[in-house]
């Protein structure tokens, strides 16, 4: 693996006395999507806003494509794009002029500007309404225009928080592939979001923020391993002679078997077991008529999490 | 710590930007149109006065500045009044409508520093300013030239240029103050109300206010009372408390430049007063040097204030959190 293009090592960020972000450790690798999750309030925007330098730094250290953000926040500031929360444009200008402002204070110089415009609103599919006032723009536009602001940067690492709140279905379909789309195009992404399903889909990492702390961080598969004990659940239903549950429970890497009906088994497995499954069904002269796999799901993961958490917290408390 | 980059970059960008929204935008369209109106009826008023009452004066043109059918209506009262007005109405919005239009976080996210927004919009409303009273100074000059057939000279205009740049610094000022309200109160119908309230507060009530807190401060001397003048303690108080308006300080500044047959601004530097000093010593005239000079400290202060008002915006703005 390269050298990180983000680097956090004991970040912290407070505010009074209140600690917002305490000594958070996190690297993200070039050309991933990685995924800040966790509640409104835990921290996720505070620690995108000192990778940008908009905020102080209390303690710790961040750096950004080898600047600190705390010094050289200008130096970041070039080669990373940002997408807000809700992001806002001038409703009294176009599409086109607002994206003409941000590309002079980037220093794009005239030459290249309008085709550069034209360009990053033809990548987010908004060519044709290009000349129109933002004012008429619906929310779904305006976070393509934000995307299209990042694109026309050229940015290395394009940081969106909150991307896809409050889209409908259709919108939030198409914004995610616009987010692939960049990854395609070497860009590394930060990606901050509650919506678990949505972040599951494109990110490569997630980190798990809980009052300010990085919880779990990993692949979705690695987190499912951390807390649900194994990763994948597979379900077979077939008819045989010979005992399967025994065949299956002899397949390395399955935890458990457990047999739901006279010819419905569930495996639990640290991995897709389901060629193993099949074989054996086969080898018992079986007749295989359903094999799925139920992929972990971050929403699981993220609920089993607390419930584990909470009920460590009581049994401390019981024992105390 | 240092940090790196130029606190300039950008700052054109944003000086351009809002020079247009400003001059294109509608406040600003009908502020202008209000502003340049009343204008031409005091401009109007004035010629008439100076018809039917000057039969020969020197600085007939600057009269065009300081007559009008009574002391309240001249062209330099109305000033006074309106630029405030005018200054607060291009400043009251200037960050907290980035906050709420939530574009503030999207543009500092570009390589820019917070330096660069802040001054570029300042610059650029006190360009607009600078623009409009340019504008008006021709109007007036203009009018003078034509209605009353009198050229005019070098040192009316030296004198009236000069009065247009202490009038910019005393729209410097209310634009400071409306910056940093715009600032401080994340809501810009707050911010409006307070800067108006501070201008009302300044320019109506304050002056009331300075001879009492005078009084108290530093009581009259009976001996000066059995006189019928003024104790000099107090006077001076009366005097160091009303520079606290800007309205005050410019109101003295314009008089020195204007009205040149005034001997010294002193404690009775009220626009109405002088009108009836210039009857009192017509025909000492100050030199034009010795006009600078008596303006100077006024003038001094309106920038001093300006500059005072904007870094307390800067140190605000540099320390606040830009999410919404």
């Amino acid at each position: 693996m390269s050298a990180p293009v983000i680097a956090a090592h004991g970040l912290t960020k407070r505010y009074g006395k209140a600690t917002v972000v305490d000594g958070i450790d996190f690297d993200v690798a070039k050309g991933e999507i990685f995924g800040l999750l966790g509640p409104n309030g835990a921290g996720k925007t505070t620690t995108i806003l000192m990778m940008l330098g908009l905020t102080e730094v209390s303690a710790g250290e961040i750096r950004v494509l080898d600047h600190d953000p705390v010094r050289d926040p200008l130096g970041v500031k070039r080669r990373v794009g940002y997408l807000p929360d809700q992001v806002g444009f001038y409703d009294n200008l176009s599409a086109f002029e607002n994206l003409a402002y941000t590309a002079r204070l980037m220093g794009i110089s005239a030459r290249e500007r309008g085709s550069r415009i034209d360009e990053a609103l033809a990548r987010v599919r908004l060519s044709g309404v290009a000349e129109k006032r933002v004012a008429t723009f619906s929310r779904g536009m305006r976070q393509r225009l934000g995307l299209a602001e990042i694109v026309m940067k050229r940015a290395d690492i394009a940081i969106l928080d909150e991307p896809t709140s409050g889209l409908d279905p259709q919108a939030t379909v198409e914004f995610l592939e616009m987010i692939e789309e960049l990854k395609r195009a070497g860009v590394t992404v930060l990606l901050s979001s509650h919506l678990l399903d949505q972040v599951q889909r494109v990110c490569d990492r997630v980190a798990l923020f809980q009052s300010g702390r990085i919880v779990l961080m990993g692949t979705v598969a690695e987190l499912a391993r951390q807390v649900l004990g194994a990763g994948f659940v597979v379900e077979v239903e077939a008819d045989a002679t010979a005992d399967l549950e025994a065949r299956f429970g002899a397949i390395p890497g399955v935890s458990s078997v457990a047999r739901i009906d006279v010819d419905r088994y569930r495996l639990t497995a640290d991995r897709d077991v389901r060629p193993e499954a099949a074989r054996a069904v086969v080898a018992a002269n079986g007749a295989l008529r359903r094999l799925s796999v139920d992929d972990p799901s971050l929403a699981e993961i993220y609920t089993r999490f607390f419930q584990k958490q909470a009920s460590q917290e009581e049994g401390k408390r019981d024992a105390a | 710590m240092r940090r790196e980059g130029s606190p300039w970059q950008g700052l054109g960008t944003v000086f351009v930007k809002e020079l247009a929204d400003h001059i294109s935008s509608a406040r600003m369209l009908v502020l202008e149109i209000l502003f340049l109106l009343i204008a031409c009826v005091v401009v109007y008023f004035a010629i008439d006065q100076i018809r039917q009452t000057t039969a020969e004066d020197p600085f007939v043109l600057l009269k065009l500045f300081t007559a009008g059918r009574s002391s309240l209506l001249s062209l330099l009262a109305i000033l006074g009044i309106l630029i405030p007005l005018v200054a607060i109405g291009l400043g009251f919005d200037a960050v907290n409508g980035e906050h709420n239009r939530r574009t503030l976080s999207r543009i500092l996210s570009q390589p820019i520093y917070r330096d660069a927004l802040l001054a570029g919009k300042f610059l650029a409303a006190l360009a607009t300013l600078g623009i409009s009273l340019v504008c008006l100074w021709l109007l007036v000059i203009g009018l003078g030239i034509i209605l009353l057939g009198v050229p005019p000279s070098g040192e009316e205009i030296v004198r009236s240029l000069a009065f247009l740049f202490v009038t910019l610094a005393y729209a410097g000022i209310w634009l400071a103050l409306a910056i940093l309200l715009s600032i401080v109160f994340r809501s810009a119908a707050t911010a409006a109300l307070v800067a108006l309230g501070l201008w009302l507060f300044l320019t109506l009530i304050w002056p009331m206010l300075a001879p009492a807190f005078a009084n108290v401060i530093s009581p009259p001397d009976v001996r000066y009372l059995l006189v019928g003048v003024p104790s000099p303690n107090t006077a001076a108080w009366e005097r160091a408390l009303n520079s606290i308006s800007p309205n005050q300080l410019y109101g003295e500044a314009a008089a020195a430049l204007l009205a040149p047959e005034a001997r010294a601004v002193g404690t009775t530097d009220y626009i109405g007063y002088l009108t009836q000093l210039q009857g009192a010593i017509r025909g000492s005239v100050l030199p034009l040097k010795e006009s600078l000079a008596i303006a100077w400290p006024q003038t001094v202060s309106l920038i001093a204030g300006v500059i005072v008002l904007f870094v307390a915006g800067y140190v605000v703005f540099q320390r606040q959190e830009v999410r919404a």
